[in-house]
């Protein structure tokens, strides 16, 4: 298939960008969309071009690196897809596609299509973890949890850190992803002694990179690759009320 | 106190403050279109809740109590929303709503709207200063008060200019509540998969009763269904 790319060009985070056309002939629908781009890249290497910085790792939807905005859509159109896992076979000969980095001033643009995500890892460092020794494996049914949390706490564990929710959000919220943290923790039997505390600290971090807020539009949780439910940023509203009752601050 | 500070301050304190408001704004949208359908009653009924309402020793908490919650809604509002605009500093090219809700995309601009409104039904109904043919309530000589609410509502409506305005501002409200009533389970921590479907149910019906309500007033009076005595 033959295509139309207009793709953000940005030399250096401090350097004003722009949208670039390409175009692509011959791409196999079997590709994956990063391949498709590595193919522009071999072009654009060819010409003695600048290729298009695009991050990327595992490309098999785990590591939550290859986050970009096509068409309008965080990793794409299609639900619960990574970019790397997004074929060329989603799209028709002809087709315009618009890419563009995830957007969101706690997200700065790097290079091109790459920013930097790190106020994602501030806001973990701030509670987002366990911080007394849990030891290895215990045994199966050593401590045991209500089946219910499990899954919910494993349905928010899920969360690959990949910034769709932030980039989909109209406000450019954090909040599925630190409420995806906060639930998986916070539920869990490990997680209860810190659980008031990590959830002001991340929510105060969260803040602090100037995130939005919540309006419950819901974009995120539909451009979630992961699928994460929208319900773990109520969770993370009613410990934070608890914490408030309980008198915890950052 | 700094703890309560840091959580006022903070996107979800503020959205809590936002919430409760609404909650409170919500519970006087309910009880104000109940007190009004009594206008299908007639003026003598009409008239005089009007003047039991006026006489009421709780009138004043209560407007000072609406105003403050006016004044919590629309500031937590604003603080969110210039957030919000330094949150995504340079916008996207192309862009897909992903999610089916219209209501949720018209909360700022339908604020904005029910603002407006809000200023001009009490210079309207209230103050009586937007209105050609207003009447206070006067004392009946008795202890008691003789007021004119059925008057000045018709009269007030039978104009369709304004009527029209009365009705755009209620859809604007219904759709602020279809949203806003679920919207504010979830920011008080009450989201809950097992109810979710129940909770934006209700509050699509809550926001449709209201607007069918209120409209069906204005409707009425400019129908001639409900007119002078
Ligand atoms: C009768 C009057 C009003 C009622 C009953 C009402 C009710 C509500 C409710 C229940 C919410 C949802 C809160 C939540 O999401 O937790 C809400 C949100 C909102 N209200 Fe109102 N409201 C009223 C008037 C206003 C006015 C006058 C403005 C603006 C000047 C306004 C602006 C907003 C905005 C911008 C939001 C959503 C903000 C966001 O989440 O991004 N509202 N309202
Ligand atoms: S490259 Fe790792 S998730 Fe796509």
């Amino acid at each position: 298939m033959d295509l139309t790319l207009n793709i953000w060009r940005q030399t250096s985070k401090d350097s004003a960008g722009n949208f670039e056309t390409y175009q692509l002939k011959d791409i196999n629908e079997h590709m994956s969309f990063l391949e498709m781009l590595d193919v522009l890249n071999e072009q654009l290497e060819g010409q003695g071009k600048e290729p298009v910085a695009f991050e990327h790792d595992c490309r098999e939807g785990i590591c939550g690196s290859c986050g970009l905005m096509i068409n309008g859509a965080p990793h794409g159109h299609l639900p619960r897809t990574t970019t790397c896992q997004l074929h060329m076979r989603e799209f028709k000969h002809g087709d315009n596609i618009t890419i563009e980095p995830f957007r969101a001033g706690a997200f700065p643009v790097l290079k091109d299509l790459v920013v930097d995500r790190s106020a994602l890892d501030r806001i973990v460092q701030a509670g987002g973890f366990i911080s007394v020794r849990t030891g290895s494996a215990p045994d199966a049914n050593a401590v045991p949890v209500p089946k219910d949390e499990a899954d919910r706490a494993f349905d928010a564990a899920t969360c690959i850190g990949c910034g769709a929710c932030v980039a989909s959000c109209p406000n450019a919220a954090a909040m599925l992803f630190t409420g995806a943290k906060v639930t998986h923790l916070g539920l869990l039997p490990q997680g209860q002694p810190e659980r008031y505390d990590r959830v002001t600290k991340m929510v105060h971090q969260m803040d602090k990179e100037e995130f939005g807020h919540c309006s419950n539009f819901g974009e995120c949780t539909v451009a979630c690759p992961k699928g994460i439910p929208l319900d773990v940023i109520s969770q993370m509203n009613r410990d934070l009320l608890v914490a408030q009752l309980k008198g915890r601050s950052a | 106190m700094t703890w309560l500070k840091q959580f006022l301050s903070s996107s979800i304190g503020l959205k809590i403050v936002m919430a409760l408001s609404g909650l409170g704004l919500f519970g006087f949208v309910i009880a104000h279109m109940l007190g009004n359908l009594q206008v299908f009653l007639g003026a003598e009924k009409f008239n005089a809740y009007a003047a039991m309402m006026q006489g009421n020793p709780l009138l004043w908490p209560a407007r000072i109590g609406l105003l403050g919650m006016i004044f919590a809604h629309m500031g937590s509002a604003a603080a969110l929303v210039l957030r919000s605009n330094k949150a995504r500093p340079t916008g996207y090219k192309s862009h897909q709503w992903l999610s089916g809700s219209y209501a949720v995309r018209t909360m700022r601009f339908g604020g904005l709207v029910l603002l407006a409104f809000i200023v001009y039904h009490l210079l309207h109904m209230t103050v009586g200063t937007a209105h050609g043919e207003f009447r206070h309530c006067m004392s009946d000589g008795a202890g008691g008060l003789t007021c004119f609410a059925y008057q000045n509502l018709v009269s007030g409506l039978m104009n369709p200019a304004v009527a029209s305005a009365y009705i755009v501002a209620q859809v604007a409200l219904g759709l602020h509540l279809a949203h806003g009533v679920w919207s504010l389970c979830r920011t008080l921590g009450l989201g809950n998969p097992r109810y979710d479907l129940l909770a934006r149910r209700a509050a699509l019906s809550f926001g449709g009763l209201i607007t069918a309500g209120n409209c069906a007033i204005a409707i009425a009076i400019v129908a001639g269904l409900v007119k002078l005595p």
